[in-house]
């Protein structure tokens, strides 16, 4: 074991926390630490050093009665959309900057259950709204990976990149995330970390601040596949106060990695060759396939022909669902109110100055394709599209496949400010990842190499309804064929 | 049964108008919790007190239904002979307003859960017509702000916020301000028979929205103007009253009908224009993504059906058939669910076989009186339905006359609260004379102290009604005036 | 399709986002940059076709009527910016 604990994965810090070879109070000091050495990465917008050393404590005297939970005395990271009793909440938007809840989401309130302990909250895209980290309303958040030779400062992929460049900085053992359109697994991919956005009713939403409800689903951003397997069976489960989410039992998805792939039949997308992409993801996604192949899945390829309308159909189901998800933001019960000259100059003046540029176009774009005489032009025709993309993946799993190979994303991360003006091309990060939410399939992405220029590259597996447990084995079996991802050294510390 | 008579037709300067009106009834569900929490429906509450986090719209939180509020939809549409929608949703009608805290109401837009239906309403106990109703569906109440505390500030409570309406929406049957009250009324007793809401329009529980319009007879529908919030059944006639003369002087001026949104003052006896409602609204409805389709099976259908109380329709007809009541005696009695059971408790009071029109009379005449100036329902009096079934066996059996009963009844009203009729009849000597030697003796003392009156009456016949009440008089009332009577046409020779 | 400025600024009052003048034409081209983008929808063959309602094909589960909530007046208005008695106070609002 290294001197340093913050190297241990953490299947490793776990074990060595049962064993008692390390105490959890020391391994949450270490993070704490690193955390303070990488303020210039704007990972963390709130941090709980207090809350963080007495959860240590307890998980100590826990660990020490042989009474420890799945997740004793394990640092993690929260994204800043679940709200934490107690713990300021802002969802990255001034709107909500000073917002403190009274409560507790039930994905979070299960990793505390299991005895996790949380450090901070994590910066994100405002209301998870961004493919970059550039919308928080705090600032974007600073990968911690970079070109080599190069100063130049990288996008983490958003929303959850705050979450994604923690866990790869090594700030904490893993992360909770959230994914509408593939802000688990974008995030993921551009930082070298695991991300798995489970089946659309697998967590529970309840106490998460809501962006499309119809396609957001809670998730763990972790180092490896053992580790997400680990975070994913204490934020899954049924919560009677979701009435979207599903009563089906908890795998230990823990299992299922190491298992054997042999047999499995992985279905190749014809689709996802999109024009101009890069040759180096198309490396990337013929390298999956053989470490597949040589693991002893079969490979045949496959056509889900409504793919290039998912992007599309989610670009008006999303703002739609946000723009009345975020009415309640009104200066009324909580948040930012800007004083007006009535109730209804209140309400504009407070959304236009506590909403970023990206969630008022949003907002404006959902109220737009809603409203009447559009309404059947553009949100019916999109859930009809929806209903054709899911048709899609039903038919080839009908056919026998038991999961998809992609690419995670177009390309390798950009540079902060790269894509700013261009919201449409910002949109494109998304492509290869939308099309799960849109039909509410598991899907996880996972570190396949880098790119020419040395950045992460993942690949992504798109799984049947709620067999989260297939896409860890074959996760597992790119990851250990894969070259090992070996993460950034603290440049952000000297 | 179609009453089409011109006396409903209102008359104007220039010819007859007939007025068309169509109602929707929020009618408050009778549940224990909220439609989408768990939060109390108790009336008159501390503010924001009756509130869960789910009702004042905090970040996260999600909306969970409340199956007793399903079940109360469906057996209030079985009793509108209503379809029963197996498959119904919920949709979100979006506005701002700062007592709707999501910024959008919860309703049930596309496919409620009842559609098609009909209400048989009494315009006297011999006169009725039908209502067709359109569709009933449940939705979100909004939250109450007080506007009259402050000359700057409206204060916002959210107790109601969140408790089950079903919207009831009538076709446009009503042609009378008579009508619109009989309609209200009639609906307000099935919903009261059915125990899905108390009907309480003091307490809001019910409120119309009137929509009026007028036209020439035969003409196609005029404009409508929709008269808001209308709680009392007085007020809703008064509303169609002189929202008709309102739209009927306008015209006849030549002007034509604004479509609008009115509000009625009661105070002022006129509607007035909502100019805050005015500005076009665009609510935006699409499915609620946080709630899956509603669905049940015949089976839980078929339950609720069997578990039907009986109706005040079949109830009127069967005491009718039954005990042979007259229509009018039978609408007095089934007018309210409690009264109906009382009357019914009555009659079959062992030894059964009694003239239930009799047992009719006494609860719709003395016991009623009684009840009304003590400001109670019958059955909410101390008198029990024993005590009327004895009295009216007294009299049956000439134990007493029905003057004497009076008496008793009295009695039982006020100094002998407990006691059984029998007894006080005992107790106090207040059995009926037949003993004809006594009635012969008293009527020979009264034709011998007053020779004149002999003679008058033996003129003029009529003059026995004198000799009757002189021996009831002294006979303290307890001589059975049949054979008072008797005695009397024999001795005076008639 | 493609949107008017009239029609931006109807959206922003539906929405309640003040808009300032200069920002609005600028939004214009956004959101017609966005309409263009989804336009490529217009091509599929949706006849027939069901708008997806759920995405998962599981029946909704309900919640007994049982009162289990409220009662925490102090945490509801607790992030108010303007209270008084537990009220929430909001600039008055003429009817
Ligand atoms: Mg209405
Ligand atoms: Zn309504």
């Amino acid at each position: 074991m290294t001197d340093d604990p913050t190297r241990l994965t953490l299947a490793e810090a776990r074990d060595a926390l049962a064993a008692r070879s390390l105490s959890s109070l020391d391994l949450t000091n270490a993070y704490l630490a690193a955390i303070e050495t990488a303020r210039p990465l704007n990972g963390f917008l709130k941090q709980t050093p207090e809350l963080a050393r007495a959860m240590a404590g307890k998980a100590d005297q826990k660990l020490a009665r042989g009474e420890g939970g799945p997740l004793e005395g394990i640092p993690l990271g929260i994204k800043d959309l679940y709200c934490t009793k107690g713990v300021t909440t802002t969802a990255g938007s001034r709107i909500l900057e000073n917002f403190v809840p009274t409560y507790e989401s039930t994905v979070s309130s299960q990793l505390w259950r299991d005895g996790a302990v949380m450090l901070g909250k994590l910066n994100l895209d405002e209301f998870a709204m961004g493919s970059s980290n550039e919308t928080s309303a705090f600032g974007p958040v600073v990968s911690p990976w970079r070109k080599p030779g190069s100063n130049a400062s990288l996008v983490p992929g958003g929303s959850s990149g705050g979450s994604a460049a923690a866990v790869a900085a090594r700030l904490c053992l893993g992360a909770t995330a959230t994914d509408t359109g593939g802000s688990i697994r974008q995030p993921a991919a551009f930082t070298g970390t695991v991300g798995i956005k489970p089946t659309y009713g697998r967590c529970s939403r309840y106490g998460i601040v809501a962006f499309a409800s119809s396609l957001d689903q809670a998730g763990p951003i972790a180092r490896n596949v053992r580790d997400a397997a680990i975070l994913m069976t204490s934020m899954a489960g049924y919560d009677p106060k979701d009435a979207t989410s599903v009563d089906l039992p908890v795998p230990r998805y823990e299992a299922a990695v190491g298992a054997s792939v042999r047999g499995k039949i992985i279905g190749i997308p014809k689709e996802y060759r999109i024009a101009g992409m890069p040759a180096e993801i198309e490396a990337l996604w013929h390298q999956g396939i053989e470490w597949l192949r040589d693991a002893g899945a079969r490979i045949v390829d496959v056509s889900l022909p409504h793919t290039k309308y998912a992007l599309p159909a989610y670009y008006i189901v999303a703002p739609a669902e946000a723009s009345s998800n975020l009415a309640r933001y009104d200066g009324v019960r909580y948040g930012l109110r800007v004083p007006g000259r009535d109730i209804g100059d209140m309400y504009g003046q407070t959304r236009a100055a506590g909403f970023g540029a990206e969630v008022r176009r949003r907002v404006m774009i959902g109220t737009y394709v809603l409203s009447a005489g559009y309404y059947d032009a553009y949100y019916v025709r999109a859930q009809k599209v929806r209903t054709l993309i899911k048709q899609d993946f039903e038919t080839v799993y009908a056919s026998g496949v038991d999961a998809l190979l992609t690419p995670a994303t177009p390309s390798a991360a950009f540079a902060i400010g790269e894509k700013e003006n261009d919201p449409v091309s910002m949109y494109l990060n998304d492509v290869f990842t939308v099309t799960v939410n849109m039909a509410g399939l598991p899907g996880i992405a996972v570190p396949g190499g880098l790119s020419d220029d040395k950045l992460p590259l993942g690949l992504q597996l798109i799984g049947r309804p709620f067999e989260e447990e297939t896409l860890f084995s074959l996760a597992a079996a790119i990851e250990q064929a894969a070259p090992k991802m070996e993460l950034p050294e603290p440049w952000w510390a000297a | 049964m179609a009453n089409t008579g011109s006396d409903r037709l209102l008359r104007g300067a220039t010819g007859d108008w007939e007025v068309v009106v169509g109602m929707e009834i929020h009618a408050q569900v009778t549940s224990r919790s909220k439609l989408f929490s768990g939060a109390s429906t108790e009336f008159g509450a501390e503010p924001n007190s009756h509130v869960s986090l789910v009702d004042a719209a905090m970040p996260g939180m999600l909306p969970v239904l409340n199956e007793a509020c399903v079940a109360q939809a469906v057996r209030t549409g079985l009793g509108l002979k209503a379809r029963i929608n197996k498959r119904s949703s919920f949709d979100r009608k979006n506005y701002f307003y700062p007592d709707l805290p999501q910024g959008y109401q919860i309703s049930q837009y596309k496919s409620p859960i009842v559609g098609e239906g009909e209400v048989t309403v009494d315009l006297t106990p011999t006169e009725q017509f039908r209502v067709g109703i359109e569709r009933l569906h449940l939705e979100q109440d909004a939250g109450k702000s007080l506007h009259d505390q402050s000359p700057t500030a409206s204060f916002v409570d959210l107790n109601r916020s969140g408790v089950a309406l079903m919207e009831i929406v009538s076709r446009p049957d009503i042609r009378s301000a008579d009508e619109a009250k009989a309609y209200v009324t009639k609906l307000r007793m099935i919903l009261r028979y059915l125990g899905t809401c108390d009907g309480d329009m003091e307490k809001g529980s019910l409120r119309a929205d009137v929509n009026v319009s007028v036209r020439r007879p035969g003409e196609p529908l005029g404009t409508r103007c929709e008269i808001k919030n209308v709680n009392s059944i007085r007020f809703i006639g008064q509303a169609v009253e002189v929202e008709a003369r309102r739209q009927i002087a306008i015209l006849e001026d030549g002007g034509a009908i604004d479509q609008e949104t009115r509000l009625f003052d009661p105070s002022r006896g006129e509607t007035r224009s909502m100019r805050s409602k005015e500005e076009a609204h665009d609510y935006r409805y699409f499915p609620d993504p946080d709630l899956l389709p509603l669905e049940f099976d015949d089976a839980f259908v078929e339950t609720l059906a069997a578990a039907l109380p009986e109706l005040p329709d079949a109830k009127k007809s069967r005491f009718v058939t039954q005990y042979g009541l007259t229509p009018y005696d039978a609408s007095v009695l089934v007018a309210e669910r409690e009264l109906a059971d009382y009357f019914e408790a009555a009659v079959a009071v062992e030894p059964a076989g009694r003239d239930a029109k009799l047992v009719a009379n006494w609860i719709t005449g003395d016991v009623a009186a009684f009840a009304n100036a003590s400001g109670r329902g019958v059955a909410d009096t101390h008198i029990t339905p024993g005590q009327v079934a004895e009295l009216v066996d007294l009299i049956a059996e000439g134990t007493i006359s029905g003057k004497i009963a009076k008496d008793v009844l009295a009695l039982v009203i006020r100094e002998e609260r407990n006691s059984k009729p029998r007894e006080i009849v005992e107790r106090r000597g207040l059995r009926q004379v037949t003993d004809t030697g006594a009635i012969e003796a008293a009527v020979d003392t009264i034709m011998a102290t007053n020779p004149d009156k002999v003679a008058q009456a033996q003129a003029k016949p009529t003059m026995l009604g004198w000799f009757v009440g002189q021996v009831m008089k002294s006979t303290g009332g307890k001589a059975n005036p049949q054979a008072v009577n008797d005695i009397l046409r024999v001795k005076l020779g008639l | 399709m493609s949107v008017d400025l009239p029609t931006v600024r109807r959206i922003a009052t539906l929405a309640r986002i003040a808009l300032p003048e200069q920002e609005a034409s600028h939004l214009q081209g956004e959101i017609n940059a966005i309409l263009s983008f989804v336009a490529e929808l217009d091509e599929v063959d949706v006849a027939d076709v069901e708008p997806m309602t759920s995405v998962i094909p599981a029946r909704m589960r309900l919640r007994p009527d049982t009162v289990t909530d409220g009662e925490i007046a102090d945490d509801i208005v607790t992030n108010a910016p303007a209270t008084e008695d537990h009220y929430f106070v909001v600039p008055k609002v003429i009817e």
